[in-house]
């Protein structure tokens, strides 16, 4: 059986705490939350962290503040049970509980948080093995190899992006406060990530991510949808979030749709703002925007089902949210 | 070392643990509590599940250190859950013997223990959310169907006992 190596567990009362126990141990320390990537990875010698920085402790971490009128700040160690139970987020934003409740098993929901969601590490079949397993074939270039198994020619690594709350975040157009040594910054939920298997996100050493502000539900309805081998649970092949603002007409005021699942990043499909702001909702325009997730998916072999299914089912999945939230038949 | 205390099953308990030690290792190897079993220690079969401060877990992802002042519930504490005659079974429990939902036997503490969360939250779940509720526990036997019977079973009993 796996054991965990050994490590040393600090945990801090407060974020200043944390930030400033996070800085004096420098890249040996890694943060923890829930720990449910984190403790996996430990064991498969994934993550080697010598100084461990715990979360679980910083209630301010836990909090969720705000109305869906005015807009809810969700703290970053809220856990995915939580999230699909708080009642500001129930009544105004659907696609985070739709989002949280397909993420992993009852179990793990009850202690992994949507900050951990939100960074949980990128998946590939060549990476998320045991030690043994790795250095059998010769390590990849994600841990202490050269090569990408993937496609031996790729000057970077190709994992995949795994969140489900990330598509979701950036189709609610959420903002993202994170705090560190030097001070505190907030970003748009689309620029924490980068489109690369290994340095997926923008957060900086030190930085702790704090809370997730929605921004106001005031007007708009969202939904996640999500490709998996088992319904019990899977982590996602392809997950598509869509947020929608429709006037008083009928039109459609403002839309984000966003995909996860199959490239390194989740990513915004632009172009499908673009062309249906302003619009009545039509057939057409619906099955003009699904075919942009066809061309946006870039599924490759490197997870579970083969890449070209994962790859057409983006239209179908962007046309279903869509045509789910605008009441027309699926 | 870091001593740490909590409550199992009632009882309260301290113990000295290291920092990587798990909540599962602490149950099994320092208190003898071996009815929660290590399967894949990766969070996903659920075989150590254990309700901490009263919500399912996997034991093995929880670090022992983490459940300082926390009350702790495994499969040998469910039946005192439930307010029978002394030494009686937990009405899941009894369900699971009755419909014969068990066959190695692996799975079956960690199912017991998600049901029971289950039917304490909802005593009377529709299909989905039975099925949800168990989507963490991993059956190798695939015994699936005994084992919702079982859970329907006892959420008819516990319902009439109300
Ligand atoms: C069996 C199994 C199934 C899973 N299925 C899914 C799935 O379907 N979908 C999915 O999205 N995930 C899945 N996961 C991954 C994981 O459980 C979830 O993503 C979970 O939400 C991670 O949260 P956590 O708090 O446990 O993160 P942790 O493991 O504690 O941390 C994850 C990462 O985030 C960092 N981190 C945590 N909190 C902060 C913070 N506040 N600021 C900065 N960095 C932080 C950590 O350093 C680490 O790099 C699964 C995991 C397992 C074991
Ligand atoms: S994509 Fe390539 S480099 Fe990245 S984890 Fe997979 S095999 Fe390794």
């Amino acid at each position: 059986m796996l054991r965990l190596p050994p490590f040393r567990y600090l945990s801090p009362r407060s974020l200043e705490e944390a930030v400033s126990m996070l800085a004096d141990h420098g890249p040996e320390a890694m943060l923890v939350a829930g720990g449910t990537d984190v403790y996996p990875k430990m064991r498969r010698r994934q993550f080697e962290p010598k100084v461990l920085v715990g979360l679980a402790r910083v209630g301010s971490l836990r909090e969720v503040r705000g109305t869906p009128t005015e807009g809810v700040s969700i703290g970053a160690g809220v856990t995915l049970t939580q999230l699909t139970r708080q009642a500001e987020i129930v009544t105004g934003y659907s696609g985070v509980v739709e989002g949280a409740e397909v993420i992993s098993t009852p179990q793990l929901r009850n202690m992994g948080t949507i900050g951990g969601n939100l960074l949980v590490d990128t998946r590939c079949t060549y990476y998320d093995q045991t030690y043994q397993w790795r250095k059998s074939i010769d390590f990849c270039m994600k841990k202490e190899g050269s090569t990408c198994w993937v496609a031996p020619g790729s000057p970077r690594c190709l994992a995949v992006t795994s969140t489900d709350l990330a598509p979701v975040m950036m189709s609610l157009g959420a903002r993202l406060r994170f705090v560190g040594p030097e001070g505190e910054r907030v970003l748009d939920a689309a620029d924490l990530y980068r489109e690369d298997g290994i340095h997926y996100h923008t957060r900086q050493p030190g930085e702790i991510l704090a809370e997730i502000l929605l921004p106001s539900a005031e007007g708009w309805s969202s939904t996640y949808r999500k490709l998996r081998r088992r319904e019990a649970f899977d982590f996602p092949l392809l997950g598509v979030a869509v947020g929608l603002r429709t006037g008083a007409g009928g039109e459609i005021e403002d839309v984000r749709i966003a995909i996860g699942g199959v490239g390194s990043a989740p990513q915004l499909i632009e172009e499908a703002t673009e062309i249906l702001c302003g619009k009545q909702p039509s057939e057409e325009l619906i099955e003009k925007v699904a075919s942009m997730a066809f061309r946006s998916s870039k599924a490759l072999d490197n997870t579970d089902l083969i890449p070209i299914y994962r790859k057409k089912m983006a239209p179908v999945f962007v046309r279903r949210a869509l045509r789910g939230l605008l009441g027309l038949s699926p | 070392m870091i001593l740490v205390s909590f409550e199992v099953n009632g009882t309260a308990v301290r113990v000295e643990v290291e920092p990587q030690d798990t909540l599962l290792d602490v149950l099994r190897q320092s208190l003898g509590l071996l009815g929660s079993k290590e399967g894949c220690a990766e969070g996903e079969c659920g075989a150590c599940t254990v309700l901490l401060d009263g919500l399912p877990v996997t034991a093995c992802l929880v670090l022992a250190a983490k459940v300082e002042g926390c009350s702790v519930t495994t499969i040998e504490g469910v039946a005192s859950m439930w307010k029978g005659e002394e030494g009686a079974l937990h009405p899941v429990q009894e369900a699971f013997i009755d419909v014969g939902a068990v066959q190695c036997g692996y799975c079956i503490p960690g199912m017991i223990v998600s049901a029971v969360s289950l039917l304490e939250r909802d005593p009377s779940p529709d299909e989905k959310t039975l099925r949800q509720a168990l989507a963490g526990n991993f059956c190798r036997c695939t015994g699936y169907n005994k084992i919702f019977e079982a859970v329907r079973r006892a959420a008819n009993r516990m319902g009439g006992d109300l």
